[in-house]
């Protein structure tokens, strides 16, 4: 059983994980990208528990940990670094 | 540099949420290890020193639990309402930035409820304005007025539970007041 | 699969099978809002909701296939460290994406910000008017 919701979980993350690179690559503005490389840690995060579920197993427990406290720094940077500059119309 | 004073009654929650996190990271909840983090939290809060959060002074773990609960499922709710709207609306969704302002002054039960509606169905907080505590949320899935004044008492009934939780004497009273008209 | 394959053995496999499928198809579920939802704004809730329910069934399945009660306080710490980190990123992009107009107003059906912000937008640019001139 648990074979097979390795491969299920498998072809689910890939296909999320391309629909989140597909954003990143199209995004219309730098917020819409950062976003969508927010998903994709939160994508790779649950592959990795993921694999450690299956396979019973604690040694990607911590970057899990380190992800889910420090993921948020990036796009919080990101969005000060783009809310700081005066408007230009048009652009982001 | 002047510091005030915090009082070791203030920092407690802070102290045991620290060695808390310190024995869930080393998987290990022996005495002398706990009594280790303690000392390290202990240090950590005077070297890294920051305001101090001012809490009410009162949590109530009857109301805590329920309210708990019911976030659980409404987290649930949420993610399963985002995903048909997406699958389904896709692009035609309808959206409204609404304006709530709350009882609540203080920075920790505005902050609480600005986390809690942004991981409830539908409502994400675009702006706050502290002097007046008032909520800027953006909404999803918004298509009449009604929906709006929804959003608005449900948004309200979030922070009477939070202010059932942990907010001061006179907000509680407030709060019963409003109830009970 | 497992070695004492006892009916408790097999539910709670049965269990963490399901909570993990249903995991993965949350981050599906963020992965098609991001594709499929009109504007920025929009795209937050897409990308911020699914991912907390995600990670709990995640970590929840974690604990059940570990079985030792030692793993369930790290857990729990990961996803509260989650449920306070994932609001604060949206709610930064969501501000700076409001301030650069990056929504579609055709889509609001009504916006209780807007006059707050031309108000506040007037009056700066007031100040900088008769103020000093070295703001950038």
């Amino acid at each position: 059983m648990m074979q097979t919701v390795l491969v299920l979980t498998a072809v689910i993350f890939s296909l999320a994980a391309a629909g989140a690179i597909i954003r990143i690559a199209r995004g219309p503005s730098l917020l819409d990208r950062v976003l969508a490389a927010d998903v994709l840690l939160a994508i790779l995060g649950g592959a990795l528990c993921v694999d450690m579920a299956v396979n019973r197993h604690l040694n990607n427990l911590m970057l899990v940990v380190a992800i889910s406290i420090i993921g948020f720094l990036g796009s919080v940077t990101v969005a000060r670094f783009v809310a700081d500059r005066r408007e230009v119309p048009g652009e982001s | 540099m002047s510091r005030r004073r915090i009082s070791l009654r203030q920092e407690l929650p802070l102290l045991v949420w620290l060695v808390i996190v310190w024995g869930a990271l080393w998987q290990d909840f022996s005495p002398g290890n706990l009594l280790f983090g303690a000392l390290l939290a202990v240090a950590v809060a005077r070297l890294f020193y920051l305001p101090p959060v001012e809490l009410s002074g009162r949590f109530n773990v009857l109301y805590a639990v329920p309210f708990a609960l019911v976030f659980l499922a409404k987290v649930v709710v949420a993610s399963a309402q985002v995903l048909y709207l997406a699958v389904v609306r896709g692009p035609r969704v309808k959206n409204a930035v609404v304006a709530v302002t709350l009882r609540s002054h203080q920075d920790l039960l505005v902050t609480a409820t600005g986390h809690v509606i942004s991981l409830i169905p539908g409502s994400l907080v675009v702006e706050v304005d502290r002097s007046t505590s008032t909520l800027y949320l953006h909404a999803l899935n918004i298509s009449s007025a009604a929906d709006v004044d929804n959003l608005k008492k449900e948004v309200r009934a979030i922070e009477a539970g939070l202010i059932r939780i942990m907010g001061t004497k006179e907000e509680l009273d407030a709060v019963r007041l409003e109830a009970s008209a | 699969m497992s070695p004492d394959a006892t009916g408790m053995d097999y539910w709670v496999d049965l269990v963490s099978a399901v909570f993990m499928v249903v995991g993965a198809v949350m981050s599906l579920g963020a992965a098609i809002g991001l594709l499929r939802f009109p504007d920025l704004l929009s795209r937050m809730h897409a990308a911020t909701k699914p991912q907390v329910l995600g990670l709990f069934l995640l970590l929840a399945a974690i604990g059940l296939q570990m079985r030792t009660w030692w793993v369930w306080p790290v857990l729990v710490v990961a996803w509260i460290f989650q449920l306070l980190t994932v609001p604060v990123s949206a709610h930064m992009v969501g501000r700076a994406g409001y301030r650069t107009k990056h929504l579609h107003r055709e889509l609001l059906t009504s916006d209780e910000l807007e006059a707050v912000v031309q108000k506040a937008a007037a009056k700066t640019a007031r100040e900088d008017d008769s103020g000093d001139g070295s703001k950038k």
